[in-house]
């Protein structure tokens, strides 16, 4: 039994169905990838484990719990964190409240009125705060504007961020779009720190295989809506299925 | 120097807005009596009053559009729910405001709550017309079907038939256990004269301590959340916060600044009037706001001492002030320079502001306080050159290509 738990998953955009019987297992504490060709509905699966969208069939299980019509707050504090692709950090906050957010997220839960406490008086969340930051090597920027760094500093915040609210589940929706070669390699590198610092389990949605094969413990090829394979890494390489489909004759 | 859970920075700042607060009779009455310039004196109370209260209601104001970015298009409608519920305090038991006050800040209060609670379910424009909208069907409904409650056209007024159960000998307008608020202070000092009028003691009182309370929600993780808010909302619901009980509560509060703002309106006038929710005295208040300087804590208040100053002063210059003035020039230049003044004093009053407005919102996003605080900043540029300054050392900060990445 996984942590997260898909079982016959459909969702129809008008004449398009986006995806159909979806079935799937991420173990808990391993590193699982979703790969698949443009439109095979990698997004809309992600989206529909988060809260954005809700499934027409079947059920998405996490920790023994049904997601499917919670909202995006609830599912989070359930323990799902989510890295977009974009990365989405609060612009005109300084690094340090980005993080001190999440650090408040996690301890206070979804609303709490303090109107007369006082940020600075919160030693616990700052030295959270700063741990988090110096975790991803960020401590010096911590009184930054967010929205002035580089992309690659605004990804490693937004998993300073994610990762501050202890998530059981990380979900990443292509990390590394947009990144030049080193900052893909700097992104992996951090990734698989996090990994054998603390138990976590990630599911990865990704273009690129290199990122995918230097992480994954285990792959689920999407192509068209609906799983073709799911197999280890060294097996998918292999796979004349995923090469027509998908991989093409480059592997 | 630390005070009342503040930082010693915040200590400072609020110790310099209580002594502007307060010295405000003396510093708005710069030039003597009788002079050409005593038209651009406003140190008289019924003025003074005014920057007081619309300072409150920025103050709130800005609570929820500053932070949140929310703008309401409806604020006037709890200024007022206020006035009206002091003006019925008064005709119900007596003129001690101390009824009143209260029970303005929750009914406008309860109000806020519901049209909050209707309203922020849509963001964005939607939100401000959802408001709007309930501002006007309150204006319109003040005005005609809720008469009984209103008074409709003629507003609201006590009437010496009114119960007035605790009325006293002698009680004839709005006080607080005796300090009657219409009465006045007066200091003669060679050709200067400065009132100090106990209206307007009361209002700034209550206008520092709502200062005060805004300065915590500021500093404190509520306020935070909702300047999270405004930078990314989708962010924050992925961080498993809830935004919509924030914005409420940040909604419902501004809702109760204004209607304590609408309070004090009554206070110093007993009179309530359904035009005081019209959706130009919302508009005002987004004005003042943006002018000063959305999101900043000074800003509201400078933006509402501005407007109001303008309205008052600028509009009260006429023909014969004008003539006062340049009768020096010979008499085609003279007739022509006020001719030129027509368009921007007078009547016309409101196009200088507006002129104002266009160029503080192109050139200084940031309102008044960021042109305050750039012209700070270009003090001290200026200063620091001159000498050799001990803490400088020039460092070499390397071009972003010459930066190792990670």
């Amino acid at each position: 039994m996984g942590i997260l738990e898909v079982k016959g998953v459909g969702k129809r955009f008008g004449g398009l169905q986006a995806l159909s019987d979806v079935n799937l297992s991420v173990a808990e504490n391993s590193v699982h990838a979703i790969i698949g060709p443009n439109g095979a509905g990698k997004s809309t699966l992600l989206n529909c484990f988060v809260g954005k969208l809700i499934p027409d069939t079947g059920s998405v299980m996490f920790n023994g719990q049904s997601v499917l019509g919670r909202k995006p707050h609830e599912i989070n504090q359930m323990g799902i964190s989510r890295v977009f692709q974009t990365p989405e950090i609060f612009g005109d906050l300084t690094v340090m409240e980005n993080v001190m957010i999440s650090c408040f997220a996690h301890r206070d839960g979804a609303f709490r009125i303090h109107p007369f406490e006082t940020v600075a008086h919160e030693a616990d969340i700052i030295e959270q705060a700063e741990t988090m930051l110096s975790d991803v090597n960020m401590l010096d920027k911590r009184e930054m504007h967010a929205a002035s760094m580089s992309r690659g500093d605004k990804r490693r915040l937004e998993m300073a961020m994610c990762l501050a609210q202890e998530p059981k589940l990380l979900l990443l929706d292509e990390p590394t779009a947009g990144m030049a070669r080193a900052d893909t390699n700097n992104t992996i590198a951090l990734l698989k720190e996090i990994k054998e610092k603390r138990d976590i389990t990630m599911a990865i949605i990704e273009h690129d295989m290199h990122v995918v094969f230097s992480l994954a413990e285990r792959i689920t090829v999407l192509a068209q809506g609906t799983p073709l394979v799911e197999d280890t890494p060294e097996n998918i390489k292999g796979h004349p299925k995923v090469k027509e489909a998908y991989l093409g004759e480059s592997v | 120097m630390k005070f009342l859970g503040l930082s010693a920075k915040d200590t400072r700042f609020l110790l310099i807005v209580i002594l502007l607060t307060l010295a405000t009779p003396i510093i708005l009455q710069p030039f003597p009596e009788g002079s050409g310039l005593a038209t651009f004196n406003a140190g008289y109370p019924d003025l003074m009053q005014r920057f007081a209260i619309f300072g409150i209601f920025a103050i709130g104001f800005n609570i929820l559009f500053g932070l949140t970015g929310y703008l309401s298009f409806g604020h006037a409608a709890f200024l007022g729910i206020g006035s009206y519920t002091v003006v019925w305090m008064y005709k119900l038991l007596d003129y001690n405001v101390i009824w009143g006050l209260p029970l303005a800040v929750v009914t406008s209060g309860l109000f806020a709550l519901l049209i909050g609670y209707i309203s922020l379910r849509r963001s964005g424009i939607y939100f401000s017309i959802l408001t709007l909208a309930f501002a006007q069907m309150s204006y319109n409904l003040a005005y005609s079907v809720l008469t009984p409650i209103t008074n409709g056209e003629t507003g609201l007024q006590v009437y010496s038939n009114d119960p007035q159960v605790l009325i006293s000998e002698g009680e004839t307008s709005p006080h607080f256990f005796g300090i009657v608020m219409n009465e006045s202070a007066k200091l003669n000092l060679g050709d200067w004269q400065f009132t100090f009028n106990n209206g307007y003691y009361f209002t700034a009182i209550i206008a520092i301590v709502v200062f005060y309370i805004s300065l915590r929600i500021f500093r404190s993780p509520f306020g935070l959340m909702l300047r999270a808010i405004k930078t990314n909302q989708t962010r924050l619901n992925y961080t498993g916060i809830n935004t919509r009980p924030y914005t409420l509560a940040a909604f419902v509060i501004s809702g109760m600044y204004a209607g304590l703002a609408g309070g004090l309106m009554a206070a110093m006038d007993p009179l309530a009037g359904a035009e005081r929710m019209q959706w130009t005295a919302s508009g005002e208040v987004v004005l003042m706001t943006i002018l000063g300087g959305a999101g900043t804590l000074m800003g509201p208040i400078l933006g509402a001492g501005f407007i109001k100053y303008f309205e008052n002063i600028f509009s009260k210059i006429n023909d014969q002030v004008l003539h006062g003035w340049f009768e020096w020039m010979p008499d085609g230049l003279e007739d022509f320079i006020i001719g030129l003044s027509h368009f921007f004093v007078g009547k016309s009053w409101h196009l200088t502001l507006g002129l104002l407005f266009m160029l503080v919102v192109i050139f200084l996003p940031g309102g008044l306080v960021e042109g305050g605080t750039r012209i700070w900043h270009a003090i001290r540029r200026d200063r620091k050159p001159k000498g050799p300054d001990p803490e400088h050392h020039p460092e070499h900060i390397p071009h972003v290509a010459e930066k190792e990445e990670f």
